[in-house]
């Protein structure tokens, strides 16, 4: 009888930690809002979002956040570029043709550059890769839309790579064995039967990947050269939105206008990260492979 | 016809080896660079002493105690937490409504911008609960963040450990709490400490979270409680290479800290990634 009384409070109280990381997730959402609605009192919500000037400390100051948004945007399209390519043949590549005994090998090269820390990358971008697209590509400023991508990319690739991983890893081997049966070679069951199989997966991969690109904030900051302009060329400096912040908060008063911006740009920056990882959710969970029947 | 089919196969897999081995180079240019120009200034006098002459001469023990004292809050906040939301998910609850609302909750948690969990750090524990820039708002921020990567490894080493486990244990007149306690942690603990290390290790390289909540430009003492503002590795490379006074000439103290903070992170990356193969092995036999 006391062991059930005992056990049943164990249960609910290992419930109520579990209830922690939503409480959490509910705090930040909450902290964003308080912080961060008061700078309605200054601009709408149409200019705050589309107004294309972002001058915060002039008098008065400008809060429009459009060319922030758009260097986000372009960022991490453009790291995406290089990093979905990438980080997908990588997976097929450790998944489906490298022998174990390299997939060992490789394996830890991907968790290793997960692990790397952001300033590191950034630290790179801005003392080695900044000179070198410099002289390559004879531009003035080698800080650019172009290197924090190229920066960002490296950041994404073993996001989409160990999910990606995951999902061609767990298709059903009778699938592929029922391709090599119909005499398929095994490119073509890879690329006809196991990428089909797994793409769920890889959509999943490729979603937390590119929002882990758009969340970044090193990088961007060290790298991305900080002009809060409307980029016309992948060589034009870009301040996206996490580097705003960063770079600003410091400035900024406390309870001031400025303050309360740049709050309201973490909402901005928050609502595009949960709907990426909603979307993300809803495809791992809506068309997740289940037995063999699905595809 | 199917000498040409094999042609094909071929140069395709050639493309998907050469993807995979630019991963490996451009880890190994990055490493390269950090390496070579930052060994040089690594001395025991770097290590063991605090930032003399503005930032442009001396060490950076401030900054090594300090991300110790960041990770050793992250790990009270973050371990124990996460062990149990872990012991929760996957040995009480059932599948339903609530599990699936608490692991939304989870994956939105891990895909909140680091520089977000920093503003909420900034309002919530600096603000609000009057900590103000200290170690303890710091860790406390950077643990929230590294909860879903606790709660995931925990989850895995609970779910490698052999049901039948259990079931022995309950057959035998234990209770569940009592199963939990004395079968399954016990052979998931090494599991989680893996995992651990692994979150721990990545919210040491962190820099936007603590840039508002705990880290600072230049405090000339260690941190006493943990209620002082700290320096931190991460933070320090930042400032160095953006707002030093010397920026040029302090490039050797910025890549000997950046050499500093990788050793420190892969170090433990790879004492976590060889412990885990460890116990692969020897769950398999």
């Amino acid at each position: 009888m006391k062991r059930q009384v005992i056990d049943k409070g164990v249960h609910s109280g290992f419930l109520l930690i579990a209830l922690f990381s939503i409480t959490a997730l509910f705090l930040i959402v909450v902290f964003l809002f308080i912080e961060g609605i008061p700078i309605l009192d200054h601009v709408s919500i149409k200019e705050f979002v589309f107004g294309k000037y972002w001058y915060p400390t002039d008098d008065p100051a400008d809060f429009g956040i459009l060319s922030l948004i758009l260097g986000s945007i372009c960022v991490t399209l453009l790291s995406g570029i290089m990093a979905i390519p990438l980080g997908v043949m990588t997976a097929v590549y450790l998944a489906e043709i490298a022998s174990p005994k390299v997939a060992e090998i490789v394996k830890p090269i991907v968790e290793l550059m997960a692990s790397m820390p952001s300033v590191v990358i950034g630290f790179f971008g801005m003392v080695v890769v900044a000179p070198f697209i410099q002289q390559v590509f004879d531009i003035p400023v080698g800080l650019n839309m172009f290197n924090a991508s190229l920066m960002l990319a490296f950041m994404a690739v073993p996001t989409i790579c160990s999910i990606s991983e995951d999902a061609i890893f767990s298709v059903p081997v009778a699938l592929k064995e029922a391709s090599f049966a119909l005499g398929a070679t095994h490119f073509e069951t890879i690329v006809r039967v196991i990428i089909p199989a797994s793409l769920s997966g890889i959509c999943t991969a490729v979603i937390l990947g590119l929002s882990r690109a758009i969340g970044e904030t090193m990088v961007v900051l060290m790298a991305a050269g900080g002009a809060a302009m409307i980029p016309g060329s992948i060589f034009d400096p870009v301040r996206p939105l996490p580097a705003s912040i960063a770079a600003e908060m410091a400035e900024a008063p406390f309870g001031g206008e400025h303050y309360h911006a740049l709050f309201a740009i973490g909402i901005v920056l928050f609502v595009f990260t949960f709907m990426f990882n909603l979307l993300a959710d809803y495809v791992s969970y809506k068309f997740r492979q289940v037995g063999e029947a699905s595809l | 016809m199917i000498k040409q089919r094999l042609i094909v196969q071929k140069v395709c897999f050639s493309f998907l080896k050469i993807a995979a081995l630019l991963n490996g180079a451009a880890l190994a240019v990055i490493l390269y660079f950090i390496i070579s120009r930052g060994w040089r200034a690594i001395s025991w006098e770097f290590l063991s002493q605090a930032p003399r002459d503005s930032m442009t001469a001396g060490g950076i023990l401030p900054c090594i105690v300090g991300t110790m004292a960041l990770c050793l809050v992250t790990i009270f906040v973050a371990l124990p937490i996460g062990v149990a939301s872990a012991i929760y998910l996957n040995e009480y609850a059932s599948q339903g409504k609530l599990v699936r609302f608490i692991r939304l909750g989870i994956n939105n948690l891990a895909g909140v911008p680091s520089i977000v969990f920093g503003l909420f750090g900034l309002a919530f524990f600096c603000i609000v609960l009057k900590m103000g820039v200290s170690a303890a708002s710091g860790g406390l921020t950077l643990g929230i963040m590294t909860l879903p990567v606790i709660i995931g490894a925990s989850e895995e080493a609970l779910k490698s450990v052999p049901n039948t486990y259990r079931e022995a244990s309950l057959a035998m007149g234990a209770s569940k709490w009592q199963t939990i306690r004395k079968v399954v942690l016990p052979v998931a603990f090494p599991g989680i400490i893996t995992g651990s290390i692994l979150g721990i290790s990545r919210a040491a390289g962190e820099t936007a979270p603590i840039m508002y909540t705990g880290a600072v430009f230049f405090t000339p003492d260690l941190p006493a409680s943990i209620l002082d503002e700290v320096m931190a590795l991460p933070y320090h490379i930042y400032v160095l290479a953006t707002a030093g006074t010397q920026i040029e000439a302090t490039r050797h103290l910025q890549y000997g800290t950046a050499l500093v903070l990788i050793v420190l992170v892969f170090g433990m990356n790879l004492s976590a990634i060889i412990l885990r193969s460890k116990i692969r092995k020897n769950l398999r036999i």
